[in-house]
């Protein structure tokens, strides 16, 4: 095995060019955060792009950041940060949940796994503020794609396919993100004691009203008290947040209060840091953290649909474990590791999530269960042969990232 | 002007042939063949470009799409989808040699749902009736095109479309959350849905903007959003353009993202102005309109440090609407900005450059002197939030050279864009119209990676040809692979 460390991209295409005459497969790593991601066959060679880092370009009033790939999110952060600004679709840090502490997360990283945290269900995720980018494609040629601006349709809109494609297609070198300015303040109203079912019309309620809530999330009392902060007295916890300037957030919370006390619920107000800190938490799966060994799912359901998709998870016994999180459009799924079975429990998982339609990741699981369980959802014939095509069309002898999401792509 | 690619004399030869055919798929009216009847689909929104379409063909269902593109497929015939034809890049523009398939029949909403706040609706469906039948249950449909009455969601997909109001919630791409599509061999693919996110590639990503190149789309799932209780504008006068493009960035540094922010000229105001008398300031060089949106406590404290700004960047007048009649008054002006200076001019031609806001000034006085350059004068309509520039440049098609003359002037204003590292298109799409622009943006590699992409949807280049790029695809040649082991060296690199 080999690690080929490059500094620049012009030295990415080198290895790559190489790697694709020789039919050599390369893992491409940045800040090695994300290796635990998508199916466990690992390549011959590792790429590490870690010396590409930097901010190059960042002008706030333009909302636009460029920077090198393998730049750390600590280092972004920080800037924007400084100027009050912000990555709107909030990289969750799961560092806690992969058991990877020690790395550091980068821009390529987050945006080539399509990262979203609770704002997703304002904000978006990261290929919604993916403005464009340079890459070295499997030929080892490299190109460029979308722009530097913030409104851009010149040909197709390829950040779209960089982001959540987990590095098979390209190598990215260099990205340009869309950045917002940061809420002047935040809060969350906090409803205690409803049952999922009752939690998941809450959250659509409150996620209907025009009171722009920007997170909505539902633990129910099994792991709510896991999460530091909030008085939960043993019951569930449904969290709701809303941001923007003071005098709008106290008028929306005072607004989502009265509405929860008319309805005759139990609801509590966290402040500001409290709000940030269960709103990391969340982010950060914190709930399902209890055992290291469990293993986890990530699902996307039809929001409504979110409940009874955990429960009958639950139903099947698998030691199952949950919790909700953009109005029920994310429901994260742990499994006791001796009930989970040898498929994972992807059976009884992508079994109930398929009623109503959506898709399940097998996000924490052995190697060698990431190896054997299909981690992404699989496909539809006729998807799947499309996706063959356009991998190809990237990556033709199949050296980037091979097997990261589904054999053959 | 562009050419486009040399129709195929061997399909027209089989013109009777094919039509026949197609009439077994789609019955009656729905394939039109009479030279008079396919001159209505002759041209698009970009008028300045005609062609008659060889037929014309109006399916009413999936399956007859399915069926009419695995003719075409099957039988090498080219196919350009078309919803309303307001496409303004020329995305719509028939071939000669190809079926024109319109999707206006599919005008159903097929579901409201509340719940998961979405709208399953059929591609022919306008933008603006989508918000039309969630209004009543206090929803809209974000994206607002100027053209809503009568563009297409489909059409709205084909060119990922804007408005006045995507810099707070996006563009076409950010509101669609699931598609059904056919491929040229008439396969159906859905992409996403009412979930989040894909299993795999975010193909529904790729087919948002992809100028009815890779796929006809036959349903659409958009987002909802629930009506912001309150807008209120501002009226904002200055006494110069890079004055008036100051406040934006300044507003923007004050963490303020307003509702709409959007931007005119003194041609622009003063031609609104004579058209809807919306009370625009007519000695203004610039005005500025900015929409605040949201609970009444945060119109409030917005409106308040909006006026701040303007006042510390030299306002000479600064209007806040009243009530609802006025502020869709002042709105009015802007919505109807396009007409208006048709008004001044018998022909205008509409660009749509993207720049970095900052390069604002530099941009202006370069156009300014590209007005004596060509002896055509230009008004300008700006999105002022997200530095896309639409400036209108007034001409006569009946003056000989004219039309060559507004059209490179075009050009240069949008080599310019991408000289200041902005891009050519901000929201109307490539079409035929920027096509052969391409080159200024991106090189030959770049433009074979895209190319690449339309060879695993549309290996034989069916599906609107000649459009987007400068050259047809060849995607034989694109799929070869050089390279042999053994010949390229091992990296004289770092490795470890
Ligand atoms: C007065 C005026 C104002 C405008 N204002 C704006 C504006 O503010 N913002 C903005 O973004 N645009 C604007 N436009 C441009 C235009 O309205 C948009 O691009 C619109 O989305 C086109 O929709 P359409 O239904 O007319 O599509 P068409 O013009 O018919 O087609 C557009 C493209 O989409 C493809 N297509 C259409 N339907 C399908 C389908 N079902 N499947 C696959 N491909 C398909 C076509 O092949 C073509 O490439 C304006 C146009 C006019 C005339």
């Amino acid at each position: 095995m080999t690690s080929f460390r490059p500094t620049s991209a012009a030295e990415v295409a080198e290895i790559v060019t190489w790697a694709a005459a020789e039919r050599q497969p390369l893992e491409i790593v940045g800040g090695g955060s994300k290796c635990g991601l998508g199916r466990a066959n690992r390549p011959e060679h590792r790429l590490e792009v870690a010396a590409l880092s930097g901010i190059l370009d960042y002008e706030p009033p333009e909302l636009v950041l460029t920077a090198q790939a393998a730049t750390p999110m600590r280092a972004i952060a920080a800037a924007l940060d400084a100027e009050r600004q912000m990555l709107a679709f909030e990289p969750p840090d799961w560092s806690a949940l992969l058991g990877t502490s020690g790395s550091e997360p980068t821009l390529g990283g987050v945006v080539a796994t399509n990262l979203a945290g609770p704002r997703r269900v304002r904000a978006g995720a990261a290929r919604d503020h993916f403005l464009g980018f340079a890459a070295v494609n499997g030929r080892g040629e490299a190109w460029k794609a979308g722009g530097k601006v913030v409104k851009n349709v010149t040909g197709y809109d390829l950040c779209k396919l960089q982001a959540g494609a987990y590095g098979t297609l390209s190598v990215l070198t260099e990205l340009s993100v869309r950045v917002l300015p940061r809420p002047e303040q935040e809060c969350s109203v906090l409803l205690a004691g409803l049952e999922d079912e009752a939690a998941i019309r809450a959250m659509a309620a409150a996620l209907n009203t025009p009171h722009e809530v920007s997170s909505v999330a539902h633990l129910p009392a099994a792991v709510a008290a896991r999460v530091a902060g909030p008085a939960g007295a043993g019951g569930s916890l449904t969290v709701l947040r809303l941001e923007g300037p003071g005098p709008s957030v106290a008028y929306r919370a005072e607004a989502l209060q009265a509405e929860a006390l008319r309805q005759g619920r139990e609801c509590h107000l966290l402040d500001h840091a409290s709000s940030t800190a269960v709103w990391a938490a969340i982010g950060a799966v914190q709930p399902l953290l209890a055992r290291t060994d469990s293993v986890v799912w990530r699902v996307c359901p039809t929001p409504a649909s979110a409940a009874s998709v955990l429960h009958a998870i639950q139903a099947a016994r698998i030691g199952a474990e949950g919790f909700y999180d953009w109005g029920g459009g994310l429901l994260w799924v742990s499994l006791a590791p001796d009930q989970a079975g040898d498929d994972c429990g992807a059976a009884i998982v992508r079994g109930a999530v398929a009623a109503a339609g959506g898709h399940a990741m097998l996000l924490r699981a052995p190697d060698p269960a990431r190896a054997s369980v299909p981690v992404f959802q699989p496909e539809p014939a006729s998807l799947r042969a499309l996706a063959q095509r356009v991998k190809s069309g990237f990556d033709p002898v199949g050296i980037l990232n091979p097997g990261r999401m589904q054999e053959g792509v | 002007m562009l050419t486009m690619p040399v129709p195929d004399g061997a399909v027209l030869s089989r013109r009777a042939e094919i039509v026949t055919a197609l009439r077994r798929i789609v019955p009656g009216e729905g394939v039109i063949d009479s030279e008079e009847e396919r001159r209505v689909y002759e041209s698009d929104g970009l008028t300045a470009y005609r062609t008659l379409p060889m037929v014309v063909v109006l399916p009413e269902t999936v399956d007859q799409v399915r069926r009419v593109m695995r003719y075409c497929s099957e039988h090498g015939i080219k196919l350009v989808p078309r919803g309303a034809g307001t496409s303004l890049s020329g995305g719509a523009l028939p071939l000669a040699d190809g079926v024109l398939l319109g999707m206006g029949k599919f005008k159903r909403i097929l579901e409201i749902d509340i719940a998961n706040r979405c709208a399953v609706v059929q591609p022919g469906v306008t933008n603006l009736a989508i918000t039309h039948a969630v209004q009543d249950q206090g929803f809209y449909y974000a994206p607002d095109p100027s053209s809503q009455i009568a563009c297409t969601i489909g059409g709205n997909v084909g060119e990922n479309s804007g408005g006045v109001h995507c810099l707070k919630y996006g563009l076409t791409t950010n509101n669609v959350i699931g598609i059904e599509m056919i491929t040229i061999d008439g396969e159906v693919v859905r992409l996403g849905g009412k979930h989040f996110d894909a299993a795999g590639y975010d193909l529904l990503g790729v087919m948002v903007g992809s100028e009815g190149l890779l796929g006809v789309v036959t349903e659409v799932t958009v987002r909802l959003l629930p009506k912001p209780p309150g807008a209120r504008a501002l009226l904002i006068g200055f006494p110069s353009v890079v004055g008036a493009g100051e406040c934006v960035a300044a507003i923007i540094a004050a963490g303020i993202i307003p509702g709409g922010m959007e931007m005119m000229d003194k041609l622009a105001v003063q031609a609104a102005e004579a058209f809807v008398h919306a009370g625009y300031p007519l000695d203004a060089e610039a005005l500025l309109i900015v929409e605040l949106d949201g609970c009444e406590a945060e119109i409030d404290h917005l409106v308040a440090a909006v006026e701040d700004i303007a006042g510390q960047h030299g306002a000479t007048s600064c209007r806040v609407s009243q009530n609802e009649a006025e502020r869709l008054n002042f709105w009015a002006g802007r919505k109807a900005a396009f007409p208006a200076v048709g008004r001044l001019s018998p022909d205008y031609y509409c660009m749509d450059g993207t720049i970095p806001r900052r390069r604002l000034g530099d941009v202006l006085a370069r156009m300014k002197q590209m007005e004596g350059q060509y002896k055509l004068r230009v008004a300008n309509v700006f999105h002022a939030g997200d530095g896309n520039l639409h400036p209108l440049i007034m001409y006569d098609a009946n003056q000989p050279g004219e039309l060559e003359r507004a059209e490179e002037f075009g050009n240069d204003i949008l080599r310019l864009c991408v000289e200041v590292g902005g891009v050519l298109t901000g929201e109307h799409g490539v079409g035929v119209e920027k096509r052969d622009l391409m080159g200024t943006m991106f090189d030959d590699t770049d433009l074979e990676q895209q190319q690449r992409l339309k060879c695993a949807f549309d290996p034989d280049s069916l599906l609107n040809p000649g459009k987007v790029f400068p050259q047809l695809c060849r995607c034989a040649e694109l799929g070869r692979v050089h390279v042999h082991a053994g010949q390229t060296r091992f990296p004289e690199l770092p490795r470890f």
